[in-house]
């Protein structure tokens, strides 16, 4: 039975494959079911899943193997289902608490920690002295990057008009950020055609069994 | 024939052209090499300097549609931690990340050299908790308190290997695995700017750059992979010949292919470009 349901997978997979690329010869039915079953079964595995690995365990469970014990539980399980009030137009006002609460706590926690990570920390990094090492390569890099820096932040800053000696910073800073721009698309790029080889290896390995 | 009738038949010229690309090196490998980058050596030094006995942490946060690129290189990291005598704990902070652990343990151990390793004893896959960054946060104080039990439901007394790891401090290195958020991020944030341990990840190359700047002098990020050529550059650092590094030649020549085009299209614009301009000559003249 499970070689069964093995094959009937990959056959099924084979198929919305192809309905997912024939998108790119023009719009049609096939790809349109493809779709739709794709946005639907996402979404009822979600729900799904997260009652099995979320709710169940840290909630449902606790509270029917030692209520008295898990009261404190009662507190998300009221925010939870003020939440969901969001479906009754009456009442959907309730939703407000939970959500002000799930924001409150989120940006409180991230706020420090992006400040302490994101801001110096990266600000830090570029606070050395680029002639600490001998090799050439690594000079050049460490200059690169501390002008980088400097002049891609400047070329950001609009509170005066950017003309005659003050437009250079920001014209070099132009540079450096077409050169970044250039390095995402390419690894953009090199993640799609990855995309396409992981179906085609499908297709070729697990489907039609010419390659192993 | 009309310019957007024409631009259709180009478009899927271009779309079969890049299929060819792709197909070709797959059933006729080429076997071109890469060399292999400084941030993804620094990802490997770190787990080939661990002591044997340490215990390393991968966080697989990712789903089925990324395994392509991800796959590869977790199970490199796996194979590479067992080959050095580490032990390695699957956690997830996507759904689907127990799943993809477990496949990946799976595939580790068809290696002859691994297929004794014993659950519990050389690694555990401890399942997928909600939260991201709280949870990171969370294993900084206590480890057992997130994870009673493992994904398939067994006590953590029960797990040998877990015996002596109180929390996050305990691991010697971690990995996150990352298509997104949550994921290495949360990671860098937390077990490396709080708890100061170690975190090296492998991403998808779209997220990539994103993530680089984090390799600086204050080692928030011991190195980087990044997407499928990562991968195969790792593999090529334990001397496999794995998934990546096949399907590498079908990435190169699809690139060089994209190259052409890029060049092909600009010569274009720029022909058309002349031509309008010797019409309006004409028509001024």
């Amino acid at each position: 039975m499970p070689d069964i349901m093995n094959t009937v997978g990959i056959w099924l997979g084979a198929f919305f494959t192809f309905a997912i690329f024939s998108f790119l010869y023009k719009d049609n039915p096939f790809y349109k079911l493809a779709e739709q079953i794709f946005v639907g079964l996402s979404a009822g595995y979600g729900l799904i899943y997260i009652i099995y690995a979320a709710l169940m365990p840290n909630l449902f469970t606790k509270l029917a193997t030692d209520f008295g014990g898990n009261l404190i539980l009662l507190i998300p399980f009221a925010l939870g289902i003020m939440m969901i009030t969001r479906m009754v137009p009456k009442i959907q006002w309730l939703s407000r608490y939970p959500l002000s609460i799930v924001i409150g706590t989120s940006a409180a926690i991230s706020l420090l920690r992006f400040l302490k990570s994101d801001l110096i920390a990266q600000v830090a990094a570029t606070m050395i002295n680029p002639f600490a090492t001998k090799v050439p390569s690594e000079i050049v890099g460490n200059l690169m990057l501390i002008i980088g820096t400097i002049c891609g932040v400047y070329f950001f800053y609009f509170s005066k008009k950017q003309e005659g000696i003050a437009k250079i910073p920001s014209k070099i800073g132009v540079y450096f950020l077409m050169v970044s721009f250039g390095a995402t698309f390419g690894y953009t790029v090199m993640a799609r055609i990855s995309l396409l080889i992981g179906r085609l290896e499908f297709l070729l390995k697990d489907w039609l069994h010419i390659i192993k | 024939m009309s310019l957007n009738t024409s631009s259709v038949i180009e478009r899927r010229i271009v779309y079969f052209l890049l299929f060819l690309a792709v197909l070709l090196p797959l059933l006729f490998p080429i076997g071109w090499g890469s060399e292999v980058s400084p941030v993804v050596k620094m990802s490997y030094d770190l787990i080939d300097q661990t002591p044997a006995g340490g215990i390393g942490l991968i966080s697989f946060d990712y789903e089925a549609s990324t395994i392509t690129e991800m796959q590869p290189m977790a199970v490199a990291q796996i194979e590479h931690a067992w080959s050095r005598g580490q032990k390695v704990i699957a956690t997830a902070l996507w759904p689907q990340g127990p799943q993809m652990a477990a496949q990946s343990f799976e595939e580790a151990k068809r290696n002859p050299l691994f297929k004794d390793k014993e659950y519990g004893v050389d690694y555990v896959n401890l399942g997928y908790k909600v939260g991201g960054m709280v949870t990171v946060q969370a294993l900084g104080s206590s480890f057992k308190d997130v994870y009673p039990k493992d994904s398939s439901g067994r006590d953590w007394d029960t797990l040998p290997m877990l015996k002596n790891l109180k929390n996050i401090k305990g691991l010697r290195w971690i990995c996150s695995l990352s298509a997104g958020e949550p994921g290495l991020k949360d990671w860098i944030m937390i077990a490396h700017d709080v708890h100061n341990v170690p975190v090296t990840g492998g991403t998808t190359a779209v997220s990539a750059p994103g993530f680089l700047p984090y390799v600086n002098n204050h080692g928030q990020l011991t190195g980087l992979l990044g997407g499928l050529k990562a991968a195969s550059e790792y593999e090529a650092l334990i001397d496999k010949k794995g998934p990546a590094t096949t399907k590498m030649d079908a990435q190169s020549v699809a690139h060089i292919l994209i190259l052409a085009l890029i060049a092909v299209g600009n010569i274009k614009v720029w022909i058309r470009k002349r031509d309008n301009a010797k019409k309006i000559e004409v028509k001024d003249a």
